[in-house]
């Protein structure tokens, strides 16, 4: 999955390299802000050991062998943040020391397996390990499913970019100028080794260092780590630029018309809402009729506070900062459940994260 | 009943072939040669312009005269070809000679030869589609192999911060560095102290066993070393900034290398 030199056009790598480097800085700074002098030697020793782990080519179920990216362990023990800087320091080293994998394409690398392989395998363990004990046989499987599927995002991610080269950058003659296949070959073709001895090898190493992890060093697993010296930061700006939000939102008022795209089903039976379409569509007339689809779908779900005011409101403005205040409520309800189930207090007590 | 040693026996020689690797490198890189005599930065400023002068090449035969620039390079640097072909070009053609063979019938265009056995048509675009992947990957990779050949890491390091990149970044690199080799030293002795001490050869679900259990002793072990290389930092006085000694001096010829190596690359971006 080390994409070398010259299989990704300039422009590609320009933008992976883009989309890799707010990932690297915020990372420097949250690690900095909470590691501080320790930052240095524990990620310079993660890094050490990430590589290493690239090297182990392990016998495989089924008789291949495979090597893991360790992504996931270290997502696991170190955090998705701190995993971002160690695997991108140790594929750098990859590239410029061992040759494996390129100068130019370092960007798309990073972005695949340090970047999005790191975060999917990060969220898919919390999610599938939820609140268990760090010494539970459940985090064995959440990491060895979340190292599979670490290592499957970044692939598929890996595929799309070859895909979409011949796509955009071929010469007059139509030869392809970097990698030469299309994206119906080179998703089925790298998946195939990814979700077979690639994945399983992932899989297998992540389960495993955890399950060794949950014998000798359950700490590792979270829920023991001390309070981080830096204090959380309230975001109390944030609640009032809300409030302010909340109470301003009959501005919408005062804006004309209706937001393309945004027609109900009786619009196209209305002359003047017709027009309203035919002007904001460059003068193309609208269907006689709702297409069959948007009215049968139309039918389906009735707001229970249509258009921001519901039917007993004579205010319309009161029904928009009513409105503001229900859904901001809704939204805040389900990130506490969803926090309830998927977080847990490890989150606010390990210094990597 | 096949041996299964030779699975871990592989590991040790891929962990002693890197260790070797690294060791030729020193050498090569106190020789008298001509990139060897180039003030790091301007080396590697230089390596990568004529790196992203490969990959925007648009031509096969400009992207030839590359290549063939950087085996001059070696010639004039005392690289022995036969290192680079161990290294560098047969490791490339193989693997990037793998992926780019399907090319060959699998991009539509003008059909030149038809294989006899098969009835395949190789185009035009597909041969030169495949001599782009691989002249492009031989190129790069030697450019770079180049640079890691002639330069001592350390260098390398230095050279990347006076190119503006971040202070921690370097230092983690250079600290990296270093401890790759002592953990490849560590994971050899538990993989020799654990085969001194087995008659029979271990299965396949016994050797993946060994290797994971060998895996979480040497996480183990970085996370310890890390603590104690903290506490080793903060008695000699590390207090989160790290300061580099930057004693490199830029004569003419490493601008005029640059110079050269920036026409380059311009030049492979112009010509279409």
């Amino acid at each position: 999955m080390h994409i070398p030199d010259g299989y990704l056009s300039p422009t590609s790598c320009a933008i992976a390299y883009g989309v890799a480097l707010p990932f690297w800085l915020i990372a420097c700074r949250r690690l900095k802000r909470r590691l501080h002098t320790r930052l240095l030697p524990h990620l310079a020793l993660f890094s050490a050991f990430c590589f290493v782990l690239m090297m182990f080519n392990l016998p495989l179920p089924g008789g291949t062998t495979g090597h893991a990216v360790g992504m996931a362990i270290a997502a696991i023990v170190l955090g998705p943040w701190a995993a971002v800087l160690a695997v991108s320091v140790a594929l750098l080293i990859q590239a410029v020391f061992f040759g494996d994998g390129g100068i130019t394409t370092l960007g798309a690398n990073c972005l695949n397996m340090a970047i999005v392989g790191s975060f999917v395998a990060y969220g898919s363990y919390r999610l599938l390990a939820g609140r268990s004990a760090p010494d539970a046989l459940r985090r064995v499987f959440a990491a060895g499913i979340a190292g599979y599927l670490g290592i499957n995002a970044s692939a598929l991610l890996a595929a799309i970019e070859f895909g979409i080269q011949p796509l955009f950058f071929h010469d007059a003659t139509g030869t392809p100028l970097y990698a030469p296949y299309p994206l119906s070959v080179a998703v089925p073709a790298m998946m195939i080794g990814h979700l077979g001895p690639a994945g399983i090898a992932e899989l297998v190493v992540s389960a495993g260092l955890v399950a060794y992890l949950r014998r000798s060093s359950p700490e590792l697993l979270g829920g023991m780590h001390p309070e981080p010296a830096v204090a959380r930061k309230t975001p109390r700006g944030l609640w009032y630029a809300l409030a302010v939000l909340m109470i301003a939102s009959p501005l919408g008022l005062v804006a004309a018309g209706t937001a393309w795209g945004e027609w109900g089903a009786d619009a196209f039976q209305d002359a003047a809402a017709r027009q309203a379409i035919r002007h904001a569509s460059a003068n193309i007339a609208p269907p006689s009729q709702a297409p069959a689809g948007l009215a049968r779908l139309a039918e389906f779900w009735t707001a229970p506070l249509p258009d921001y005011a519901p039917a007993f409101m004579h205010s319309e403005t009161f029904g928009y900062v009513l409105s503001a205040f229900v859904g901001v409520g809704i939204i805040l309800l389900a990130y506490l459940l969803i926090s309830r189930f998927v977080g847990g207090p490890r989150r606010a007590l390990d210094p990597y994260r | 009943m096949k041996p299964r040693h030779g699975l871990l026996a592989g590991l040790a020689r891929h962990f002693v072939e890197e260790l070797a690797d690294s060791l030729e490198a020193e050498q090569l890189a106190a020789r008298a040669g001509f990139l060897q005599a180039l003030d790091p930065r301007a080396k590697l400023l230089a390596i990568i312009l004529l790196i992203v002068g490969a990959s925007t090449a648009r031509l096969l035969l400009p992207l030839a005269g590359l290549f063939v620039l950087a085996v001059v390079l070696s010639l004039l640097s005392q690289i022995p070809l036969a290192s680079l072909v161990r290294r560098v070009w047969l490791v490339v053609a193989l693997f990037t000679g793998l992926i780019a063979l399907p090319a060959l019938v699998l991009v539509p265009g003008e059909v030149i030869v038809t294989l006899p056995w098969c009835g395949l048509g190789v185009s035009r675009q597909g041969l030169r589609s495949a001599a782009f992947l691989i002249g492009r990957g031989e190129t790069c990779v030697t450019l770079v192999s180049l640079l890691v050949m002639t330069t001592p890491w350390q260098q390398v390091l230095k050279a990347m911060r006076s190119l503006g990149v971040p202070v921690v970044v370097v230092a983690m690199l250079g600290m990296t560095q270093r401890y790759i080799f002592l953990l490849v030293q560590l994971a050899l002795q538990m993989f020799e102290a654990r085969r001194s001490r087995v008659i029979i050869a271990p299965d396949a679900a016994a050797t993946r066993r060994m290797a994971l259990a060998m895996l979480g002793v040497l996480l183990g072990k970085s996370l310890q070393l890390a603590s104690e290389v903290h506490q080793a930092m903060l008695a000699r006085g590390y207090r989160g900034e790290v300061c580099l000694l930057d004693e490199f001096q830029m004569c003419w010829c490493d601008w005029l290398v640059l110079l050269l190596a920036l026409a380059v690359c311009v030049v492979m971006v112009l010509l279409k």
